[in-house]
């Protein structure tokens, strides 16, 4: 089986590797680099548990190769504190009791970001058709759905708000 | 036991009755969870398991070689392997047997048949294929019904003197009392149904890291168990022969990604990855994939059941029997207490002032997977449920009356408790009615059923269906309940530091439950020490104190209690010790949160953080030192939460799909620790009770080949089937729960099923629709509705 060095941009730091074609992402995440925020949930694209970004759309990492993330920009759950600040779709499912086993958790933070990064102000039907690849056995995905809103109205307060210091 | 729904504590000290926010959700909102895959030791190895592709085969032979001459292949673990140890065979919960690996026979497809131990993962699965393995299939059953006919084939034959496929036989209640009141009665309905296997697929799967330290002789076994104290003594049940000594012997569960029932079981995936630890002396990794979860681990459900009410022709029940046959697989691997091999089903007398009640069960060995394990609900009590509220919405059906109006004349009634039921339970307390109407009145009962008639007019399809559970949990008292012969009584103990923070550790173990939070709170409201400076924890066998594990709803009831008591022992001590502070008699002071004072003198008082301080600086001459308390809380009954559901359907004639439009739950969990995780129990349960009313089923053709064994086809739903639940509550508090508290996590999986099916019987019913089984698929419904000619 052949190798390849690969270089991948990863929460914004960039990690060389050399790795079999056969070696997916979400094992390159979990195993390589020690970034257990990725889960693996089924195996088969179904239950989204492994979403990442890859180059800013949400992806199952469990059906990507890590060659083909070379080159690329990944962002995982572990990319979306700055600072020392959570993320206000992490504050989201906090305050709205977005999650219980935690385990679906990271992959559904990463589908809703990515929802917020193109729709700040979605519907519920937009929420519920962004996160349906993502499975969640807990929750009931109400919270969820709320969690996100909650995300979404403090977003575009955030926004109104330095808009109105300029 | 008060009600109380406003709490007593400030939002600082965060006892009862607060939604605090979740203490645990800091690290799972980063990805810092601590689930069994992301542990990583120095020499870890990987281990993955070679299944079978038949359902029933003599094995010929298994070939190692070509796995064993790949590199980084280090051992492959047969049957043959572990008979050495003895360890090819182990107890199951029940009292049965299973195989760890098979020496001669395969009993299910896709069961171990052996298992590869490799440097890598990927490494291990080149193992697995290359592994090759010699068949001779044999004769397959599937159906339990035909398994019990005379001449089929034997398939327990390691069972010396075994001649057919008979289990054992249950029953309970009066039959001849019941047959009179059968002969007797006015109406008579019957109604065979069944409940489909089905599987809990939490969304992390089971697994494990086995760690075996030689030169001390210890076992440390990270892994994914709702129960881990009663493990630690199973494996030194089954493996002290080969020198597993339970002193010697750590059981540690981390976070867990989900349970439900599905990781009570001991799977042979452990005991395998445990054996190779302690061969190897290195740890071993086993994660199974989502496939072998579906596929190999314990299902649910899986009764065929046939039930029958007799009533007077006014509605007045008067007599319920119902008969069952239990499909196993191929070993009774359920996690029941002893002495209750069908669970809590005898439960099946429901809500319902039932005077006379009789079931009786059969269990039937095939060639399917074993387990009979919950899928979030209390050993067997929602195919009690859905028994009872099926029949009931049949016998409404029979006598042209409103199911609601015939749910209203043979409920108990609240002055009827504590009620005993015609199969031997103690209901603990409800008010039946009060829930029924408040969730009648909250969903608009009477207009939606208007609007049913004005659609039913013009050819629309809509139904509302009402179910109205009592659960049964909390197990359980140790006179009636063990497993293997340890007593289901549960732990707490409590530690109170100097500087006034405490810790917390219990033998429960929190799946997403939320266990870090509501016990907090439990300490709070007890000892005025906010939750936010408690620390819980749970599921390490080498700190927390002895207890079952969580399911069944039972943290609350029993470890729940037990966290009050170990507080109230404290309390006890901390007054002793404020008397002394004081210079009074420990009869002049009061307690109010927090804080002992002074009676009629207030402004002298100590606080719980002075009175621990104290505890360990200044503590009375002849007292012990320090401010610590453990309790093992063993139950004096069951609790009976309940509730009443109420769901509105409407029904695609072109597709047949059902849409739940509205759900209403009016649920009873009596006094409530954390409201907001309750709720989020309820949405969580009324999800795995849709589930199965619409979407999944295992099924096995002819050959015994699963269908279902992927999230390909094993339809968990998304976000898009779920509907928005509406939930409200009443509280009736259990009179013999200190905090009057009854356990809330599987009483919307059990009540939501029949609720969600009688709501498309009677968007049926006008067209000589009587029951439906689940899971009421587009196929299955469009097909009704072709066959009464109103499909489009």
């Amino acid at each position: 089986m052949a190798d390849h060095n690969i270089n991948i941009k990863v929460n914004g730091t960039e990690r060389k590797a050399q790795v079999e074609s056969r070696l997916l992402l979400v094992y390159f995440l979990r195993e390589n680099l020690s970034m257990t925020g990725t889960h693996i949930g089924c195996d088969t694209t179904h239950c989204g548990a492994c979403t990442v970004l890859l180059d800013g759309q949400p992806v199952k990492s469990c059906t990507v190769l890590a060659v083909q993330a070379d080159g690329r920009e990944v962002m995982t759950v572990e990319g979306l504190e700055t600072g020392g600040q959570l993320h206000p779709i992490q504050n989201g499912f906090w305050q709205e009791h977005g999650l219980q086993c935690g385990y679906c958790t990271p992959g559904m933070l990463m589908t809703s970001y990515a929802l917020l990064q193109h729709n700040t102000e979605p519907s519920e039907l937009e929420i519920r058709q962004a996160i349906s690849g993502n499975l969640c056995r807990c929750t009931g995905y109400v919270n969820i759905i709320k969690s996100v809103q909650h995300a979404a109205a403090k977003m575009h307060a955030d926004q109104t708000e330095v808009k109105g210091g300029v | 036991m008060e009600s109380s729904t406003t709490p007593r504590t400030s939002a600082t000290v965060c006892g009862m009755g607060h939604s605090m926010k979740r203490k645990e959700d800091p690290r799972f909102i980063r990805g810092q969870g601590h689930y069994v895959d992301d542990i990583k030791l120095p020499g870890m190895l990987h281990m993955d398991i070679v299944r079978s592709p038949y359902a029933h085969a003599k094995i010929l032979a298994i070939r190692t070689e070509k796995a064993l001459a790949i590199p980084g292949v280090l051992a492959v673990i047969t049957g043959e392997t572990l008979k050495q140890y003895n360890l090819h065979w182990m107890p199951t919960l029940m009292s049965d047997t299973q195989m760890v690996l098979p020496v001669e026979k395969v009993m299910y497809q896709a069961q171990e048949v052996a298992a590869v131990i490799a440097t890598d993962r990927y490494i291990a699965a080149d193992g697995v294929e290359a592994v090759e393995v010699d068949y001779e299939p044999l004769e397959v059953v599937v159906d339990p019904f035909k398994a019990l006919l005379p001449g089929a084939p034997v398939l327990r034959t390691d069972k010396e003197g075994k001649t057919d496929n008979h289990i054992w036989h249950w029953e309970t209640g009066d039959r001849a009392a019941t047959e009179k009141a059968f002969a007797e009665a006015e109406v008579v309905v019957k109604q065979d149904m069944y409940i489909p296997r089905i599987h809990v697929a939490s969304i992390e799967t089971c697994g494990c890291v086995a760690d075996f330290d030689p030169a001390m002789g210890h076992l440390t076994v990270h892994m994914t168990t709702q129960a881990p104290h009663a493990i630690r003594t199973v494996f030194a049940l089954v493996a002290g022969h080969v020198g597993l000594s339970e002193e010697k012997i750590r059981i540690i569960s981390p976070d867990i990604g989900g349970g439900f029932g599905g990781k009570v079981p001991v799977y042979p995936g452990y005991v395998i990855a445990v054996a190779a630890s302690v061969v190897i002396g290195k740890p071993i990794k086993w994660v199974e994939d989502r496939m072998e979860n579906l596929q190999a681990d314990s299902f649910a459900r899986d009764y065929h059941m046939t039930a029958e009410l007799a009533a007077k022709k006014d509605g007045t029940m008067t007599a319920l029997r119902i008969k069952t046959l239990a499909d196993h697989g191929y070993a009774d691997a359920a996690a029941n207490p002893s002495k209750f091999p069908a669970g809590l089903f005898s439960i099946c007398t429901g809500s319902y002032n039932l005077p006379i009640a009789f079931t009786e069960m059969d269990a039937a060995y095939t060639n399917k997977p074993p387990g009979g394990v919950a899928y979030r609900c209390s050993f067997r009590v929602t195919e009690a449920v859905h028994a009872i509220e099926r029949v009931t919405d049949v016998l409404a059906q029979e006598l042209k009356m409103d199911p609601a109006e015939l749910r209203f004349k043979n409920f108990i009634q609240p002055d009827q408790f504590p009620y005993k039921s015609a199969l031997g339970w103690e209901y603990d307390s409800g008010n039946y009615p009060g829930a029924l109407q408040k969730a009648m009145d909250n969903i608009g009962y009477v207009e939606l059923r208007k609007e049913q008639a004005e659609k039913r007019q013009r050819g629309e399809l809509m139904g509302i269906g009402i179910c109205s559970f009592t659960e049964i949990v909390g197990a359980g008292p140790s006179k009636d309940f063990d497993i293997l012969g340890i007593k289901m009584f549960d732990s707490a103990e409590i530690r109170i530091h100097p500087t006034g923070k405490a810790i917390a550790r219990f033998g429960t173990k929190s799946q997403g439950q939320g266990h870090e939070t509501t016990y907090a709170q439990i300490v709070a409201e007890e000892l005025g020490i906010p939750a936010s400076q408690v620390q819980v924890e749970e599921g390490d066998t080498d700190t927390a104190p002895y207890g079952l594990g969580t399911y069944a709803s039972r943290s609350t009831p029993t470890s729940g209690a037990a966290c009050a008591i170990a507080a109230r022992k404290i309390r006890d001590k901390a007054k002793k010790i404020a008397a002394h502070l004081l210079e009074v008699s420990e009869d002049d002071l009061e307690w109010e949160v927090g804080k002992f004072s002074v009676k009629g003198a207030p402004q002298k008082s100590k606080t719980i953080q002075e009175i621990a301080f104290a505890a360990y600086t200044n503590h009375p001459p002849g007292m012990e030192a320090g401010l610590e308390a453990v309790n093992y809380y063993d139950p004096p009954n069951l609790t009976f939460p309940f509730g009443s559901y109420i769901c509105v359907v409407d029904i695609d004639r072109g597709t047949g799909e059902v849409k739940v439009r509205r759900f209403m739950a009016v649920d009873d969990c009596g006094n409530i620790i954390n409201p907001m995780i309750v709720d989020g129990q309820i949405h969580g349960g009324l999800s795995m009770g849709l589930a199965p009313a619409l979407f999944e089923e295992i099924s096995y053709d002819e050959q015994g080949n699963i269908s279902g064994g992927s999230f390909m086809d094993y339809l968990v739903p998304t976000s898009m089937e779920t509907p928005n639940w509406e939930t409200d509550k009443t509280v009736t508090p259990c009179p013999h729960h200190p905090l009057g508290a009854k356990g809330v996590g599987e009483s919307a999986t059990v009540g939501a099923p029949p609720a969600i099916v009688n709501a498309v019987v009677d968007a049926l019913s006008h067209l000589g629709v009587r029951h439906i089984e689940i899971p009421m698929t587009p196929e299955k419904v469009w097909n009704i509705l072709r066959e009464k000619g109103v499909a489009e």
